[in-house]
C-alpha cells in the first residue's frame, strides 16, 4: 500500500483492529484523514467501512461483544486512551447515520438538543441563534422556520436527514461522520444532501461511508478502499478512480467485485 | 306407561350431550370422509381438484360445526326449543354434512369457502365480547334504576354518610367509599409506578441479558400471586409493621388496618403491570433513536430521559392508567389490609374501605334483593365502572395526543 502520511492530519489511526467476539471485523487499518477535506469509505457490504467509521467516535462502545484495539489519535489525542470520555468525544465528532433518526421532538428542540446537553447557549436568544445557523448551514432553515415548532418526524425523508445534519452540526463538532446518509433518500434528496456535504468541508473534516461509488466519486477528495475487513487502497479520489494502484480496486470500481 | 309412550320420552329426554358428541364425530369423520371424496372426484389426480384435499374435509368439518354452535345459541336463548333442541342439533348437523359432501367436485374452490366459515368464528368471537359488555351493563342498569327508585340520587352521590342497616332507614353515601378508593389507589401508584417503571428502564437499557432473562419472570411472578395472598401479607406483616414503626411512634393512631397498608400492598401487587408493559414499549423504541442521541454526545440516562421515555410515554402512560384500573377494582387487599370501616380521613394510618369491599358486603349475608341496602351494590357497581371508563377514555385520550406529537 502507498505510504499516506500527511503533514497535520485530523485523525490519524494505526493498526486498528477490530473484534466482534470472535469476528475479526477489521484488520489493521492505518490511516490518516486530512482536516476541511471530505473523505470517502468505500467497498461492498460488510466490508468493514462502517465498523471503522464508528470506531472514530467510540460508538462501538455501545456494542458489548465489539473489542478495538490500536490507535486512533484525533488532534494528536488518544480517544482510546482511559482518561478520554467517550460522552465528550462524540459532542466533538458528529454523526450522521444510514437512516434519518430525527427524535420524536419539535424541529426546533431536535437541533437544541445537542447544545442543550453540552450548555453551549447561555440563554433563549442565544439557543435561537444556534438553532437558526444549524438549519441554515444544513440548507433546511427556508423550509423549516415557520414550523419550528411542528414534530422533526413530519418532515419529508430528506429534510429529516438534513434535519440530523443540522442536529449533528449544533453541538459544534469537528469532525463528521456519515453512515451511508443518502441510502434511504430519492435522487432528488441525495442530491441536496451532497451539495450540502461539499460546502460542510469549508469547515469540518468530513468522512463519509457510501455505497455509491458515483457519490465518493462526486462529494470527496480522498477515498478509502476497504476489503474483507482489510484497507486495500487509500489515496486522491480521482486516483482511485481513474488509476488504481491494487487489482482489487480496480475490479470493485469497474463493478467486478461488490 | 306403554311402550310406545316411554320410546317417545326417552327421545324427548335426550342429554345434550349426546348430538354434541355426535357433532363432534361427525365433523371428524367428515373431515377424512370429504378429503377422500375430494381425491376421488378427481380420478386420484389431485392437481385437477381446486383445492387441496384437506381443504375440502376442513370446510366440511366447519360446516358442520359452526351452524350447530349458532343452533345450539340460538336455541339456548329460546329456552331450550321446548325440549326438543337436541334432536334440532342433530339435524343441523347432519344437514351441514349432506350439504358439504354434496357440494365436493373438482370445481368447487373449498379453500376460499373455509375461509368465510373462519370469519365468521372470527366475527362470531368478537360479538359475544361486545355483547357480553353490553349485557353485563344493562343487568346493572336495570338494578341501578330500581335502587334509585328508592333511594335519593342526591342522597347517594352527595352524602357523606354510609351506614347502612338492614332495618331500614340507612345513610348509602358513596362520597365515603370513593375517597377511601381513590386515596389508597393514589398510595398504590404512587409506589409502584416509579418502581415499575425504574425497573422497566433498568431491565430495558442497562441489564445484561443475562440478569435479564432472571429478573424479568422474577418481577411477573409478582403478577401470579393471588391477591388474596397479598391481603395476607397485608394482614399479619405489614400493618402491624407500620402500626409499631410509623403510626404509633408519630401519633398517627393504632390500627394495623390502613390506608397506608393497603396502599403499598397494593403497590407491590402493581408493579409486575408498570414494569412488564413499560419494558416492552421502551424495548419497542427503535436503537436508531437511542444512537442519534449518544452520537450527538448524551450520555445513557440523558437518552433515556429525553428521547426514549418521551417517544415510549403514549404506552407508559396506558400502562400506568391500566394499573390505575387494577387498583380501582381490587378488593381482598382492601378487606384485609384497610379494613370494611367506611370513614373520610386524611390520615393515611387509619383504617378506610373501598367501594368495592362494600358491594362484597352488601351483597353477602341474608339478602332480598329489593331492599336499597342490597341495591346499592349495583349502583356502586355502575359507578365505578363508569369510573373505569371515563380513565380508559381518558387515557386513549392522552395516547393519542401524544402520537400526534411524536410520531
Amino acid at each position: 500500500m502507498k505510504d499516506t502520511n500527511m503533514q497535520n492530519p485530523k485523525i490519524s489511526a494505526k493498526n486498528v483492529q477490530v473484534y466482534y467476539g470472535d469476528n475479526h471485523a477489521i484488520k489493521d487499518v492505518n490511516v490518516e484523514i486530512a482536516d476541511k477535506t471530505v473523505t470517502a469509505f468505500i467497498g461492498p457490504s460488510g466490508c468493514g467501512k462502517s465498523t471503522f467509521l464508528r470506531c472514530l467516535n467510540r460508538m462501538n462502545d455501545t456494542i458489548d461483544i465489539c473489542r478495538v484495539t490500536g490507535e486512533i489519535k484525533i488532534d494528536n489525542e488518544d480517544i482510546y486512551d482511559a482518561k478520554v470520555d467517550p460522552v465528550q468525544l462524540r459532542a466533538k465528532v458528529g454523526m450522521v447515520f444510514q437512516k434519518p433518526n430525527p427524535f420524536p421532538k419539535s424541529i426546533y428542540d431536535n437541533v437544541a438538543y445537542g447544545p442543550k446537553i453540552h450548555g453551549l447557549a447561555r440563554n433563549k436568544a442565544e439557543l435561537d441563534e444556534i438553532v437558526e445557523k444549524a438549519l441554515r448551514k444544513a440548507a433546511l432553515w427556508n423550509e423549516a422556520k415557520d414550523r419550528l415548532n411542528s414534530p422533526g418526524t413530519g418532515l419529508s425523508g430528506g429534510q429529516q436527514q438534513r434535519l440530523c445534519i443540522a442536529r449533528a452540526i449544533a453541538t459544534a463538532p469537528e469532525v463528521l461522520l456519515m453512515d451511508e446518509p443518502c441510502s434511504a433518500l430519492d435522487p432528488i434528496a441525495t442530491a441536496q444532501v451532497e451539495e450540502l456535504i461539499d460546502e460542510l468541508r469549508q469547515s469540518y473534516s468530513v468522512v463519509i461511508v457510501t455505497h455509491s461509488m458515483q457519490q465518493a466519486a462526486r462529494v470527496s477528495q480522498k477515498t478509502a478502499f476497504f476489503h474483507l475487513g482489510n484497507l486495500v487502497e487509500y489515496d486522491d479520489t480521482t486516483k482511485i478512480f481513474t488509476n488504481p494502484d491494487d487489482p482489487r480496486t480496480e475490479s470493485y470500481i469497474s463493478g467486478r467485485i461488490g | 306407561m306403554s311402550p310406545a309412550q316411554l320410546t317417545k320420552d326417552t327421545r324427548y329426554m335426550l342429554p345434550m350431550y349426546v348430538p354434541l358428541l355426535a357433532t363432534a364425530l361427525l365433523a371428524v369423520a367428515g373431515y377424512y370422509f370429504a378429503a377422500k371424496r375430494a381425491a376421488a372426484s378427481a380420478g386420484g389426480d389431485i392437481r385437477k381438484l381446486a383445492a387441496l384435499p384437506s381443504q375440502y374435509g376442513l370446510f366440511t368439518a366447519l360446516s358442520v360445526i359452526i351452524p350447530t354452535l349458532a343452533a345450539l345459541i340460538i336455541g339456548l336463548s329460546f329456552g331450550g326449543l321446548g325440549g326438543a333442541l337436541p334432536q334440532v342439533l342433530l339435524g343441523v348437523a347432519g344437514l351441514g354434512f349432506l350439504v358439504s359432501i354434496y357440494k365436493i367436485s373438482p370445481d368447487f374452490r373449498a379453500r376460499t369457502h373455509a375461509e368465510t366459515w373462519i370469519k365468521v368464528i372470527l366475527i362470531a368471537a368478537s360479538v359475544i365480547a361486545i355483547l357480553t359488555t353490553v349485557g353485563i351493563v344493562f343487568s346493572m342498569l336495570f338494578e341501578t334504576r330500581n335502587f334509585f327508585s328508592q333511594y335519593n340520587w342526591r342522597d347517594f352521590f352527595f352524602s357523606t354518610e354510609w351506614s347502612p342497616n338492614f332495618r331500614g332507614n340507612s345513610a348509602l353515601g358513596i362520597i365515603p367509599l370513593l375517597w377511601g378508593t381513590l386515596y389508597i389507589s393514589l398510595i398504590a401508584l404512587t409506589f409502584a409506578v416509579p418502581v415499575g417503571l425504574f425497573a422497566a428502564i433498568y431491565l430495558s437499557e442497562y441489564a445484561s441479558r443475562r440478569t435479564r432473562s432472571f429478573a424479568k419472570p422474577a418481577i411477573e411472578i409478582l403478577a401470579g400471586i393471588p391477591t388474596i395472598v397479598y391481603g395476607l401479607f397485608a394482614l399479619i406483616t405489614v400493618g402491624p409493621f407500620l402500626r409499631d414503626y410509623f403510626a404509633q411512634p408519630m401519633g398517627f393512631g393504632d390500627s394495623a388496618s390502613s390506608v397506608m397498608t393497603a396502599g403499598l400492598v397494593m403497590g407491590i401487587m402493581l408493579i409486575p403491570f408498570v414494569s412488564s408493559l413499560s419494558d416492552d414499549i421502551i424495548n419497542a423504541v427503535p436503537q436508531a433513536m437511542r444512537d442519534g442521541s449518544l452520537g450527538l454526545g448524551a450520555t445513557k440516562s440523558e437518552t433515556i430521559r429525553q428521547v426514549v421515555i418521551p417517544a415510549a410515554l403514549p404506552g407508559i402512560v396506558g400502562a400506568i392508567l391500566l394499573a390505575a384500573s387494577r387498583a380501582i377494582g381490587e378488593t381482598m387487599i382492601v378487606v384485609l389490609g384497610a379494613g370494611a370501616a367506611a370513614r373520610m380521613s386524611l390520615n393515611p394510618f387509619e383504617a378506610m374501605t373501598t367501594v368495592t369491599v362494600k358491594i362484597v358486603s352488601q351483597l353477602t349475608g341474608d339478602t332480598d334483593f329489593a331492599s336499597p341496602e342490597t341495591l346499592v351494590a349495583f349502583a356502586l357497581g355502575l359507578t365505578l365502572f363508569v369510573i373505569t371508563l371515563g380513565l380508559n377514555v381518558f387515557a386513549l385520550y392522552i395516547v393519542r395526543k401524544y402520537r400526534e406529537q411524536y410520531e
